[in-house]
């Protein structure tokens, strides 16, 4: 574990299991203190605080649902005073899925997948932007999706909010480029997680890789973009899909 | 809370001169466009002032801004 960082701390939403839990684990890898939110499994965001005090880092469970307005402000807030210095690194990661096909989705259906998947991304990312150009630098991450680059059949919503994040993340990165801050995406493909347990072994051959990703190598892409290292690359979608999109 | 306009002032050129203009620039008639301060630059020194003066700046009030004096007046007559 290296030195631990004291100017700046990294916030994770969704990061109580998959890949939002690999992503706090490997943040934290680099000295940062991490916010793992949660919205309803303390049990698990405790676990993954717990694994990573284990490895010698730091960090704290933070519950909130990212849709709710006030959450920004509370998150970052509660951040801020546990470590004493701004969010330097957000990872917007939290979402949610609501399969169905167009003609008979839901109103609901619709709304909760942009609400949680796009909208709540952006106010994350508006909140973290203020300390963020104050201190010449930050890292942000949108965590999109494969089907937000390419058709995937009873994900219109999904495939919407998606593919909106990677046009959001494209312009706020040019927005603030010159602050020193990035703002990057990446887009997973088929990860073994909960969210795609239900998906049909079938669909496995159509990834060239012939195999499902695990959260760890969505992590590993992420840390990159969030390390000092990768300074240069900002308004960038990095494809973490064993070629599924290519 | 009041505020006196040379203490606006003096927060206003020195936000303005860490975005990169030259201090002795900044004279109360000077454009922001003269100083190249852009929009983004705008919006960083209205996240000052909130944070100082309590004074919320919409993107549409900066907007209206031609020069420093109108950034500094609009400042301080929120403040008053």
């Amino acid at each position: 574990m290296p030195e631990p960082r004291t100017n700046g701390c990294a916030l994770v939403t969704g990061a109580s299991r998959g890949i939002g839990a690999a992503i706090a684990r490997a943040i934290a890898q680099d000295g940062w203190a991490v916010g793992v939110n949660f919205r309803s499994d303390a049990t698990a965001a405790d676990a993954v605080v717990q694994s990573i005090e284990a490895d010698g880092g730091r960090a704290v469970a933070l519950q909130g649902d990212v849709t709710d307005p006030t959450s920004p402000d509370r998150l970052f807030e509660l951040l801020e005073s546990t470590y004493g210095c701004p969010v330097l690194v957000l990872i917007n990661n939290a979402g949610v899925s609501a399969d169905d096909l167009t003609p008979s989705m839901s109103d609901e259906a619709w709304s909760v997948v942009i609400d949680t998947d796009l909208t709540a991304a952006f106010r994350f990312t508006r909140r973290a932007l203020k300390p963020m150009m104050r201190a010449r630098s930050g890292r942000i991450v949108n965590v999109s999706s494969v089907v937000g680059l390419r058709a995937n059949p009873g994900q219109a919503n999904y495939a919407a909010a998606k593919a909106g994040l990677i046009a959001f993340t494209r312009t706020a990165a040019v927005e603030v480029a010159r602050r020193g801050i990035t703002i990057n995406a990446v887009a997973p493909g088929w990860i073994d997680t909960d969210m795609t347990a239900d998906v049909s072994q079938d669909l496995l051959a159509q990834v060239p890789a012939r195999r499902a990703g695990t959260p760890d190598e969505v992590a590993a892409c992420v840390r990159f973009l969030a390390s000092d290292q990768a300074g240069y690359v900002t308004g960038a979608v990095l494809s973490v899909d064993g070629g599924l999109a290519a | 809370m009041s505020v006196t306009t040379e203490q606006v002032e003096s927060r206003v050129v020195e936000t303005l001169a860490s975005f990169g203009p030259d201090a002795s620039q900044i004279t109360r008639s000077a454009t922001f466009e003269e100083l190249d301060i852009d929009s983004l630059d705008l919006v960083e020194l209205a996240q000052v002032v909130e944070e100082d003066y309590g004074v919320v700046l919409k993107g549409e009030d900066m907007k209206e801004l031609k020069t420093v004096g109108d950034a500094i007046d609009l400042i301080v007559e929120r403040a008053g």
